[in-house]
């Protein structure tokens, strides 16, 4: 049906779907040859290098490893390879190489993971090397051809002109030498000034499929013979299935299969989703709920109090001597801090397709990380990688969810493993999604503070207590024990995520308390709680001191120029120093995180019912170098719908050991109507890569947070705000 | 077998009398730019015309919906994708990673088709779909443009 579409509608993407299997969002993606060592675009035409196939028709083909779930990554890595390859934008298209490719070649396209923000800036180098090297050998091909010096051809837009004879040739006519010719060993790589495609505000390259339907998503896969399963996990994490009756529902409609999936789920597959949904619906299942049918969140946050005191802790950051300090005060302050769990809630459940034979497994997930996804394939399959491949499919949102466990795709494959021969397409329920995410951890902090009589901040200890992302998804990545992502913007320095304060006594420290509930990386990730604790609580010291939150901050901020930079500009651009208008009040914030220095204010008023409205944000992002500011624009903006969503509603809560909330009722997050005016101040200040995706999202709670201190003088220090009386007294 | 009419074509499809019209586009007709995004008209990301006005497929079953009604999905919306909204949001770059669209699409199409200058207080009140990308800004710059040239056009 969908190929009849296509053939109705002779578009530039139609005939691009025609030209490979791997094109990027245009057709169903098939069943690729076993065992294909190349992308399709390559088959036919010979690659100029990894990154960079270009056709006789002047269509350049630039491969993206990283996955594109919204964030934009996709057309920024082709900028980059386009400024450096001196191509014809407009002739530009991308593919994913596939994970198999990848293994296959040595890992030649480096790293698939798309998360932490990582995308383009730990890519950039050797995407623009790979379209500098194609440029060169496309040279060296047109200038063998003319007898010519190399040195004496330039390029632009896709041409390649013979100087001293004004000779003219393209890409597509020199593509098939070049790819002969040996790349170079070394390239010169562009001063960011000169670029012409990199850094300018390009619209996305995949758009267009995104307004009619066309764009597939991995739900929308369907491959011939394909038959949908829907599944239950138990409810309780670590509990089991004690029995179900199959033969209950075995005769419904389109219904194939009723089975067990490991020791704790159950699957119906039917010829149809909504089918197997149904009857896994009316499946009568008996659970056992083992050892953590009893926990709430009263008992969870029970345990976190517990470890605000505790004697032992893993230190994040510390210098000079805070029990000293405190004990110096001349006036301490004290606060404890609190954030619950989140789930991603990406708009396309979990899903995933998969295909398996005793001689080799085919997956098609919508993936962050397709290396990851490879590698859980083959443990899934019981085959050896090489025996697997994983076509990455167009996500529907990824926010972490879709990169480091691949819990969904493991499930996935385990049922087809049960049907050989047979595609399966796995979806999971929105219930089924809001009930076994891996949450944004769970952390309590408390904060103690020095002030000496003139106001100064002379020691800070905060405790955090609470969940490890890395203890439950990469142990492996654990220092001694320690989880270093829960210090996230809170480390004495370096290029990532550092404090941008300068405080003589400083203790920061972890006791690490792991509830049965499953974290994972969450967009924002540690950043988000950290930033709150922090930002919340300077903005609670100034107040104690009797200055102005700016100011106050200021004056720790000497050491950290660029931290302060950003925090400047959005005071300025809000008016910080002029009067608001009647009624709205303001507050700010800053921090650092996935390379970049972030700051945000807010203007907001509150009823005297107490309901908050949020008129203005004011954002600024330095990310070292920016590859495309409208993209940019789009993702800050998105990142306060996203960390505001969190804030001011979201929390998945625990009774009886799982969680409560099911569905977007329960879980509620930020709509249209209640969608500030976001204005966005992008100031790279060159020299240095940072990501976008994420660093923007910490600050937008702790903004509005203390503009509602100043709205209302009320504290609110846990979340989600909705559970707080604003109010007046 | 029900009979449908979905984008002025009449089609047969097999499925149960309480499926919801949202799978029935999506795996009887196969019609896959109507996206699952919770399957209680909470999301709105499975927003279809029936008739002209906005309606939330997932909670619809089939057998309330009449063979005379005219169903207009994502894929019918327009001919060539040159609907003012579609345009709009081309022009806006709107789309992040998508999957909301289809439906933030066909609400904001049939808002306009019923009140062709809708007031910003106004958009915000009647679009009420779900995006987690958060591209309401957006959003709401393309409806305003394609009302303008709605009107000028």
């Amino acid at each position: 049906m969908r190929s009849d579409r296509e053939i109705s509608r002779p578009s530039r993407r139609a005939v691009l779907a025609g030209a490979g299997l791997f094109s990027l969002g245009f057709h169903i993606p098939g069943l690729a040859p076993a065992r294909a060592a190349t992308p399709e675009a390559a088959a036919a035409v010979p690659e100029i290098n990894a990154w960079v196939v270009v056709k006789p028709d002047e269509t350049v083909v630039i491969r993206i490893a990283r996955s594109e779930m919204g964030q934009g990554t996709l057309t920024g890595l082709a900028q980059l390879v386009a400024e450096e390859l001196d191509c014809d934008w407009a002739r530009v298209t991308t593919e994913y190489p596939s994970p198999g490719q990848n293994l296959a070649r040595k890992r030649i396209w480096g790293d698939y993971s798309t998360g932490g923000s990582r995308g383009i800036r730990e890519s950039h180098e050797y995407v623009r090397k790979g379209g500098a090297a194609a440029r060169t050998t496309l040279v060296a091909a047109a200038a063998k051809g003319w007898g010519v010096p190399a040195g004496e051809c330039r390029t632009e837009r896709g041409v390649i002109t013979h100087g001293p004879s004004g000779r003219k040739t393209t890409y597509g006519a020199v593509a098939a030498e070049a790819a002969t010719i040996e790349p170079p060993k070394e390239v010169v790589l562009k001063d960011p000034k000169d670029w012409t495609l990199a850094g300018k505000p390009l619209k996305r390259l995949d758009t267009l499929p995104k307004l009619d339907g066309s764009q597939v998503y991995g739900i929308d896969l369907t491959l011939p013979g394909l038959l949908n399963a829907a599944i239950r996990d138990c409810p309780v994490t670590g509990g089991s299935v004690k029995s179900f009756d199959a033969a209950a529902v075995s005769g419904m409609p389109g219904v194939k299969r009723v089975l067990q999936l490991g020791d704790s789920a159950v699957v119906v597959v039917a010829d149809t989703f909504w089918r197997a949904k149904t009857a896994l619906d009316a499946l009568p299942v008996v659970w056992d709920e083992g050892p953590n049918g009893k926990v709430s969140s009263e008992t969870i946050a029970a345990t976190l109090r517990e470890g605000l005191d505790a004697g032992e802790a893993f230190v994040g950051n510390k210098s000079g001597d805070v029990a000293g300090a405190l004990k110096g005060a001349a006036k301490v302050v004290e606060a404890v801090y609190g954030v619950p769990f989140q789930n991603h809630a990406t708009m396309e459940p979990m899903n995933a397709t998969a295909l398996w034979t005793a001689e080799r497994c085919e997956v098609w997930a919508p993936t962050q990380n397709g290396e990851a996804a490879l590698a859980a394939t083959a443990e899934a399959s019981g085959l050896p990688a090489t025996a697997c491949e994983v076509h990455k499919i167009h996500l529907g949102g990824g926010f972490g969810r879709r990169g480091a466990t691949h819990d969904w795709l493991r499930q996935a494959v385990q049922i087809a493993k049960e049907m050989p021969g047979t595609p399966v397409k796995l979806i999971w329920t929105r219930e089924e999604d809001m009930i076994h995410g891996r949450y944004h951890p769970v952390t309590q902090c408390r904060l103690r503070a020095a002030l000496d009589q003139d106001g100064n901040l002379t020691g800070l200890h905060m405790r955090i207590s609470g969940q490890s992302i890395l203890a439950s998804v990469a142990p492996q990545r654990m220092v001694e024990g320690r989880d270093p992502v829960t210090f996230q913007g809170l480390n004495p320095g370096g290029p990532e995520a550092a404090i941008g304060y300068t405080i003589p006594n400083i203790l920061i420290d972890h006791a690490m308390r792991n509830p049965h509930i499953l974290p994972g990386f969450w967009r924002g990730v540690n950043l988000n709680p950290n930033a709150i604790y922090l930002e919340c609580f300077m903005d609670e010291l100034a107040h104690a001191a009797g200055q102005d939150p700016l100011a106050f901050r200021l004056k720790l901020m000497g050491n950290h120029p660029k931290h302060r930079a950003v925090l400047q500009a959005v005071a300025d651009k809000i008016g910080w120093d002029s009067k608001p208008p009647e009624g709205v009040h303001r507050g700010l914030c800053q921090t650092m995180g996935f390379g970049s220095y972030v700051a945000g204010a807010a203007e907001v008023s509150v009823s005297e019912a107490g309901e908050l409205k949020i008129h203005r944000i004011v954002a600024a992002t330095d990310p070292g170098h920016a590859v495309n500011p409208q993209q940019i624009d789009a993702q800050v903006a998105g990142s306060f719908v996203y960390g505001l969503s969190a804030a001011l509603y979201g929390a998945c809560t625990v009774k009886d050991g799982r969680i409560e909330q099911t569905n977007f009722d329960s879980y509620p997050v930020m709509r249209m109507d209640a969608m500030p005016v976001v204005e966005t101040i992008l100031m790279p200040s060159g020299g240095f890569w940072g990501g976008v995706g994420e660093p923007t999202i910490a600050v937008a709670a702790p903004a509005v947070l203390n503009a509602v201190f100043a709205a209302t003088g009320k504290r609110v220090r846990h979340l989600p705000l909705k559970d707080a009386d604003l109010r007046r007294a | 077998m029900a009979r449908l009419n979905v984008n002025g074509v009449v089609r047969e499809v097999d499925a149960e009398a309480d499926t919801p019209l949202l799978w029935v586009l999506r795996e009887q007709v196969g019609l896959t730019g109507t996206k699952y995004g919770c399957g209680i008209a909470q999301c709105g990301a499975c927003t279809v015309h029936i008739d002209g006005a906005a309606v939330r497929a997932c909670s619809m079953p089939l057998s309330a919906v009449g063979p005379g009604q005219k169903i207009v999905t994502i894929e019918g919306l327009a001919p060539g994708a040159d609907h003012p909204v579609q345009k709009a949001w081309a022009e806006l770059d709107v789309p992040q990673c998508g999957f909301c669209q289809p439906g933030m699409i066909m609400a904001s199409a049939a808002l306009l088709a019923q009140n062709p200058r809708p007031s910003e207080e106004q958009i915000r009140a009647e679009i009420t779909n779900i995006c987690r990308c958060g591209t309401y800004n957006r959003v709401l710059a393309g409806i305003k443009l394609a009302a303008e040239r709605g009107q000028s056009g």
